[in-house]
């Protein structure tokens, strides 16, 4: 089955990624979506309804920290490369709540 | 006549564990500092930075979970809930949603309504998210990373509640239990607990649950009652206007005394959730789950029954001693040292809380240590000095944590208890005050107090009382 | 002669005999990729400065007999994904263009501990994201073999700088074939390890779940001793393997005699090219004249579902790795925006390439509400049918062989214009990124036009000496085809 992807969820998508695309844009992505999305589907020919999925594909389990401070005060290190920075801190545009 | 509406309150509670170090790396979780100076690549999302557990949050997870009754999840995963905003350094937010380390559990609470249980969803471990401040000269937005990775529970209750006395009580609950583990200090003001409310409203009677919302930015209990008692008739006035709920998460400003919804194209609330390819799958073995029950605290119940048996102390005492971790430990501890249960407790019932309620402290502020208080306890029952001057004393040690011995050394304060002093004072006091004596005599027994208080002036308050007492009227019936 | 010809392990061996120091080793190599950047442009950046000064030092522990490795006063181009410290580090893209980040990747941390000596950081497709190194930001590799055709990806700056022996060796990722697919389209050998075999800290993550760092190579015995190098157990990467050994250039024997190889002859049907299929099964032949026992099998569900659930999962992943570059703590920022999600907004659109957004756009959706059942939990779903497929086909066989791509090399700008053709071309490399399998690419051949042909073999997990063994065997029966840029003009 062919998928459509409306305006929409490219405006959707958009927000979600915080990525704006030009118009002309908007319609490549559309396309390129479908297609792929359509090759995706294949997927659907197999039956997967008897296999658990499997996010790591080895069985690793417990790796852990002790509760022990290891680093000290970095921050010229972690404002090095800002954009912008003020009082020891990164600045953005206002933000409300 | 009009409808009678129920409320129905489900509460998500955030709080900061007490570890040393943040979640994810090994950058300290102390409060304060200058911003970003407890940073590092991992908890401000460097490119390439990767995260590693630390494993005591997973430890207070569980020891809250068994602590409310939870089931554990001995499986268990963290997941990416992905939302743009610059509190967030990864942008993403590593959280727990599809197996969070406890759930199914729930603790008692009782209020004037009765007892009952309030049934706990889930607790799932997460990162917290950085501060931002807003500089009005610049007009811009200042990000400070040193809460960014600070490890929270979140606890999520089931909607059982249906009052704000009931969420009072629940909070007060979980608090104490997690007072009482040591998991965290769980200060409101200070944002170590942090409450949101969602909160429905149904015609009384009704099966179907009305449409929620969710509000936040509550910082004090005053304020969750005030924001329970708002958003209830806010929801109330619209169904009775024959308008519909919104499910939306709406801001409480407390000094307004209302909430505004926070909304915008922008805020699209899909979080795509996955699991974290960064970390791996947890595994509390059976053995760990023992072994973190078998280190459970006494909780309130035990000690309540302990108290009354090994101290025989007054039920209503031990209630209120215990309501408080702080004021139990306080309460042991001096015990220990100077074996006075009785005393010990009516100084704190009376005393501290007096002093707790003037200064508008809770009990986990309280700063004297349980040597000094057995000190004073010791100087004040030995009569060393008297009751006046031990309040005194007291009130210093509270405020100042100050040494009651050295105290009372340096100030002079030890009662007069030299027999032969006090004697020619009184028999001075007394000839100076023919008409007080004669008073006494015609049965005026005011006088008496009058002289006693002549006497303790003239000692400068030092002078033990049942001694001046015993001498004056030793010396009037003589007369 | 030229130092540059050697191998790395030939020319780490007259360093350490004083024949040659490290810093004219690293003279050398500077001085030749100063010469061939402009055909070739396998490096994103240069850091001069810093390699002559470390090859100095270098050369002085050696001296003192502190560096007794085969890597020390080697140099060494680094994929532009690894973070390096006070080196400029950009992912080849625009949004990373002027970090420079404050620590050092784990694997490039335990070869300066060898002594290898970082000459630049190399070109590849930005954030990984392809199979040309067309998609870098600041300029797509050409392949030294022939400058009209691409190297590869996303690699393929790190395979180019070592075909053009601009560099001994040279660090790349695999995320789907970043290694061994490039590797293939410019002659050289590279292996991605087991998935947690060297730690991923600092590597700039394009699919967490699928990324591992590898060596780049002119021989298999070089593979080996970078390897051996460069995998750690690391307590920074939680999906790091603590492996029992990290011994890999005992495996390098010529004995092949009883093991069994596998060929998925569904790898070998409709849409590979006639020239690649035959210089794979030479290898076929050659390894069973040397006693291995070959034998085909049926491996079609890999073969149809590795890339749809690899597009999936990597997407997906990608959307979520890549929402960190907001123009807020590093990186590019726009000039102009009118609040904070404009500027989120305008920063990401201006500061990634096509390649990348489609990427980002298409694991959004996949992850979206509604939509993470139906094809990220499906994908996972596959994912674990197709390491079930691995896991029976190495109940039978102790190596896979197969090609690394369906062709060889093709020429600059056939690829960006239809996505999905691209996507196929990593058909064979992919599934071995999805089952965390070592897969090493060796050259094999040259096709009718003179591009070399490599071959691929894949092992089970934590069975990287058994392919090391397998392509050490056949690389004995071939020598090493050198790319002569002079005849083509070029220096």
């Amino acid at each position: 089955m062919a998928n459509v992807i409306s305006d929409e969820t490219i405006e959707y998508v958009g927000i979600l990624a915080k990525l704006e695309l030009s118009e002309e844009e908007k319609e490549r992505a559309k396309k390129d979506m479908e297609e792929m999305l359509d090759y995706i589907d294949k997927l659907n020919e197999l039956d997967t309804s008897s296999v658990e999925p499997m996010s790591h594909v080895f069985p690793v389990k417990n790796v852990f920290r002790e509760d022990v401070v290891t680093n000290g005060d970095d921050r010229e290190n972690i404002l090095a490369n800002a954009p912008s920075e003020q009082d020891g801190a990164f600045t953005v545009p206002r933000t409300f709540d | 006549m009009s409808k009678q509406y129920e409320t129905v309150i489900g509460l998500e509670v955030h709080v900061e564990l007490a570890t040393k170090t943040k979640i994810f790396c090994g950058c300290s979780t102390e409060f304060g500092g200058e911003p970003n100076t407890h940073t590092c690549p991992v908890c401000t999302g460097m490119p390439g930075s990767l995260p590693v557990l630390n494993k005591k949050v997973l430890e207070y997870a569980v020891a809250v979970g068994l602590a409310t009754n939870c089931q554990i999840n001995q499986y268990s995963k963290f997941d990416r809930k992905n939302y743009f905003y610059p509190d967030n350094p990864q942008n993403y937010q590593i959280s727990q949603l599809y197996l969070p380390i406890c759930h199914d559990g729930g603790v008692e609470i009782e209020t004037e309504a009765g007892k009952k249980i309030v049934g706990i969803h889930e607790i799932h471990m997460e990162e917290d998210a950085g501060k931002l401040i807003h500089d009005e000269w610049s007009d811009c937005t200042l990000v400070d990373f040193n809460r960014s990775g600070v490890p929270l529970i979140e606890i999520v209750s089931e909607p059982d509640m249906r009052s704000a006395d009931e969420v009072i009580a629940y909070l007060e609950k979980l608090k104490m239990i997690i007072q009482y583990l040591g998991a965290s200090d769980c200060k409101l003001q200070e944002g170590s607990m942090r409450a949101d409310v969602n909160l429905s409203v149904r015609e009384v009677g009704a099966e179907q649950f009305g449409t929620r919302t969710e509000m936040k930015n509550l910082n004090s209990f005053k304020a969750i009652a005030r924001a329970i008692e708002g958003e209830r008739e806010r929801q109330i006035d619209l169904l009775e206007a024959g308008k519909q709920v919104v499910q939306e998460t709406r801001r409480w400003d407390d000094t307004k005394e209302s909430s505004y919804a926070m909304r915008s194209k922008e805020d699209a609330q899909d979080y795509r959730y996955f699991p974290d390819p960064d970390l791996v799958p947890i595994v509390v073995s059976d053995e760990w789950l023992e072994e973190i029950r078998s280190a459970q605290p006494e909780f309130r119940t035990e000690k309540l029954a302990r108290y009354k048996e090994q101290y025989e102390i007054p039920d209503y005492d031990a209630e209120i001693i215990t309501a408080s971790k702080k004021m139990a430990d306080i309460f042991e501890a001096t015990v220990a040292l100077c074996n006075k249960p009785k005393k010990v407790s009516n100084w704190l019932m009376v005393e501290t809380m007096r002093l707790l309620k003037e200064r508008e402290m809770e009990p986990e502020q309280i700063r004297f240590s349980p040597e000094h208080f057995a000190e004073l306890i010791d100087l004040a029952d030995s009569g060393a000095i008297n009751s006046t001057v031990a309040k005194e004393v007291f009130e210093k040690m509270f405020d100042e944590d100050i040494d009651p011995d050295a105290y009372v050394e340096e100030h002079g304060l030890k009662s007069v208890n030299d027999e032969g002093a006090l004697r020619t004072e009184i028999e001075k006091i007394v000839a100076d005050n023919p008409k007080s004596v004669e008073d006494y005599k015609a049965g005026k027994k005011k006088a008496m107090g009058f002289l006693v208080g002549q006497t303790m002036k003239a000692m400068k308050g030092k002078a033990n009382p049942q001694m001046v007492n015993q001498i004056l009227t030793e010396i009037l019936n003589q007369m | 002669m030229s130092l540059m010809k050697l191998t790395a392990v030939e020319l780490g061996k007259k360093i350490q005999s004083g024949e040659v120091s490290a810093v004219e080793a690293v003279q050398e190599s500077l001085a030749r990729t100063k010469a061939l950047e402009e055909s070739i442009h396998a490096f994103v950046n240069l850091d001069e400065e810093n390699a002559l000064r470390k090859a100095a030092e270098v050369q002085k522990r050696i001296e003192a007999g502190e560096l007794t490795g085969p890597l020390a006063g080697v140099p060494v181009a680094i994929k532009d994904n690894m973070c390096t410290k006070g080196v400029l580090t950009t992912c080849s893209s625009r949004i990373l263009g002027n970090f420079v980040p404050t620590y050092t990747s784990e694997a490039v941390i335990n070869l300066e501990k060898a002594g290898a000596i970082m000459t630049g950081k190399a070109n590849m497709d930005e954030f990984a994201m392809g199979s040309t190194t067309e998609t870098s930001a600041f300029g797509e590799t050409k392949n030294p073999w022939n400058l009209n055709h691409v190297p590869g990806g996303s690699s393929g700056g790190s395979c180019a700088a070592v075909a053009a022996e601009e560099v001994s060796f040279a660090l790349g990722s695999d995320t789907g074939g970043s290694i061994r697919q490039p590797s293939s389209f410019c002659g050289v050998t590279g292996i991605k390890p087991t998935y947690g075999t060297i730690s991923r800290y600092g590597l700039i993550a394009y699919g967490s779940s699928l990324d591992q760092i590898g060596p780049i190579a002119k021989d298999v015995t070089d593979c080996a001793a970078v390897l051996e190098t460069i995998a750690s157990y690391d307590s920074k990467d939680s999906t790091s393997v603590k492996r029992e050994k990290y011994d890999f250039t005992s495996a390098l024997v010529d004995d092949v005699k009883g093991m069994k190889i596998g060929i998925p002859a569904d790898f070998f049907g409709a849409g590979l090219n006639e020239d690649v299929k035959k210089a794979v099964l030479h290898v076929a032949e050659v390894l069973k004249s040397k006693g291995a026992e070959v034998e085909e099998f049926d491996f079609k569900l890999v073969t149809d579902y590795a890339i749809p659930a690899y597009y999936v999962i990597a997407c997906a992943e990608a959307s979520s790795n890549l929402s960190r570059f907001d123009g807020i703590k590093y990186g590019y920022r726009t000039e102009d925006y009118t609040d904070l999600h404009n500027m989120y907004k305008k920063t990401r659109s201006e500061g990634f390439g096509p390649e990348v957004k489609r990427r980002i756009m298409l694991g959004s959706f996949v992850l979206s509400s509604g939509y993470y059942d139906a094809y990220y939990l499906k994908a996972l779903r596959t994912k674990a049918l197709i390491k079930q497929e691995y896991d029976k086909a190495f109940g039978k066989y102790d190596v896979i062989l197969a090609p690394a791509a369906p062709t060889t090399a093709p020429r600059l700008g056939d690829s960006l214009s239809d996505p999905i053709q691209m996507y196929l071309s990593d058909i064979y490399t992919i599934s071995v990124n999805l089952a965390g399998l070592p897969g090493v690419t060796v050259p094999c051949g040259m096709d009718s036009s003179g591009l070399p042909i490599g071959a691929q073999l894949i092992g089970d997990c934590f069975k990287e000496n058994t392919i090391l063994r397998a392509a050490y065997a056949f690389e004995q029966s071939r020598d090493y085809v050198r790319c002569d840029l002079a005849k083509k003009g070029v220096n």
